[in-house]
Order: C-alpha cells, then sequence, then structure tokens
C-alpha cells in the first residue's frame, strides 16, 4: 500500500482561529502528526500559510476537512512525499 | 470536544467574550436597579399586599428577560451575518459550514440567553426574600429590607466582577456601582415619596 508521509500545502484562512489553533487541529488527526506551519501573508482579513504536515500515512481527506471546518481554503498541494509498501 | 470547549472556540472566533460579558454586567445592572426601584416605591408608597408586590415584581423581571434575549437576538444576529458575509468576501469561499457558519448560527442565541438571563436571575434572587415571607417565613427584618440589601449587595459585586476585569481596585469598583444605586433609591425617595 502506498502510504503519503510527507505534504506542504498552501491555505488561505481568516485570523481567527490563530496559527496555534490550527496547527494543533491538525495534529490532533492522529498520534505521529508533525505539523509545520508557517505564516507567508497577511493582510486585513486573511493569512495565507504554508502547511507542512508529516506522519507514517497522512490521512489527507481528514486534514482538508479539519481545514475546511476552521474556515481554511486549501488553495494548493505544493509538495507531496509517497512511500510505497512493501 | 465537550460542550464548553466548543463555545469557548466560538466566542473567540468570533471574539464575542467582551461582548457576553458586557451584556452580562449590562442587563444584570438594569435588572438590579429595576427591581431596587420597584421594591422602593413600594416601600414608600400605602402599605401593599406582598402578593402584589411580588407578582409586579415578577412581571418586571419577566419583560426584562424577553426584552434581553430578543433585542440582543436580532441585532447579534444581524452584526454576525454581516461579519461572514465580509469574512466570506475575503476568503472568496463560502463559510457556512466552517466554524464560522456555526459561530453565526450559535453566538446570537449565547449572547442573547446571557443578556436576557442576567436580569431575570439577578432580579429572582433580589424576590426571595419576599417569597419566603409570603410563605409565612418570619424573618428578623421585613421582607422589602431584605430584598434591598440583596439588591444593593448584587449591584456591589456586579461592580467587583468589573473592577476586577478592568484590573482596578475592587472595593472603588464596587463602591462605584453601590453609590449609583444609591443615588437611583435618593431619587425615588424625592420624586416618589409624599
Amino acid at each position: 500500500m502506498v502510504c503519503i508521509t510527507r505534504i506542504v500545502l498552501d491555505v488561505l484562512k481568516p485570523h481567527h482561529p490563530t496559527a496555534l489553533e490550527f496547527s494543533q487541529a491538525i495534529a490532533e488527526i492522529g498520534s505521529d502528526y508533525h505539523v509545520c506551519l508557517t505564516v507567508i501573508e497577511m493582510d486585513e482579513n486573511t493569512e495565507t500559510l504554508q502547511i507542512e504536515v508529516t506522519a507514517n500515512a497522512i490521512e489527507f481527506e481528514q486534514v482538508q476537512t479539519v481545514i475546511n471546518s476552521l474556515g481554511g481554503s486549501l488553495h494548493s498541494i505544493d509538495e507531496v512525499e509517497a512511500h510505497g509498501g512493501t | 470536544m465537550n460542550m464548553l470547549r466548543q463555545v469557548g472556540f466560538l466566542l473567540r472566533i468570533t471574539r464575542s467574550h467582551d461582548i457576553v460579558r458586557r451584556y452580562f454586567v449590562v442587563n444584570g445592572f438594569d435588572g438590579a436597579l429595576t427591581m431596587l426601584g420597584l421594591i422602593t416605591g413600594f416601600l414608600i408608597s400605602a402599605p401593599t399586599e406582598l402578593s402584589v408586590i411580588i407578582s409586579a415584581c415578577l412581571g418586571a423581571a419577566i419583560a426584562l428577560g424577553v426584552s434581553g434575549v430578543s433585542s440582543a437576538y436580532i441585532s447579534e444576529a444581524a452584526e454576525r451575518r454581516r461579519s461572514l458575509a465580509q469574512l466570506e468576501d475575503a476568503m472568496v469561499t463560502d463559510l457556512q459550514q466552517s466554524a464560522h457558519g456555526k459561530a453565526t448560527r450559535w453566538v446570537p442565541i449565547l449572547i442573547a440567553l446571557v443578556n436576557g438571563l442576567a436580569p431575570l436571575l439577578i432580579s429572582l434572587l433580589i424576590l426571595i426574600p419576599l417569597w419566603v415571607a409570603n410563605a409565612g417565613i418570619v424573618m428578623p427584618l421585613p421582607p422589602l429590607y431584605v430584598a434591598i440589601i440583596i439588591a444593593l449587595t448584587l449591584i456591589f459585586l456586579l461592580g467587583v466582577f468589573l473592577g476586577r476585569i478592568e484590573g482596578v481596585s475592587w472595593l472603588n469598583s464596587g463602591i462605584k456601582t453601590l453609590l449609583v444605586a444609591l443615588v437611583t433609591a435618593a431619587l425615588i425617595f424625592m420624586f416618589v415619596g409624599d
């Protein structure tokens, strides 16, 4: 089975919830999830983020659901690392 | 996510904590002063049956509660919908299914409940001695005096609460709100008394 182990996402989100709450919510998806969030740009109402998620097997649908539920909008998937199963 | 955490989260993303606190104090103060005014008015008028006083005060308390709930809901719902529309414009996406959409539906209800329940509950607390006396239980002081003491205490406590939020002396803040209540009572004595 092929597993996604790393993704880098370009996300637009409102100022609230904060970057801290946003990354915590994504990291809560799985115990091995590691989230690295960088605020790239900020304007009056929104923030552009680069979110790097690493895990043994990333559930992309869940990551996207969490982003949408917090008011974020996924603009693009910029990088992906996938590992083939043995 | 448990319910309290969820409520805290929705209040945080809409930055409504301050509004809830402000409504609680403002309308709680309204409830306490209204009861103080009514009871002081009854105290200096011709002797009236306790059941009549209770009915009048309870009527006013219910009206304050309903007025608080309805007015806050109408204004907050409009404000939240406007904020969501602005955010959706900025995000260029539909946020109805997000936490922001949920907050737009639930935060006005929460604020309305706080706005309505604060004066209602504070009024009911002030009316307790009247119910106790009406039930035939003897108190060390006449029930109207006990009710006035409870009203002044609650008004002082609202001041203390404000002082703690502001980070200033709770005693000074409590005394300030107490003075407002005493001025109100004095005005009633002046204009309503014989």
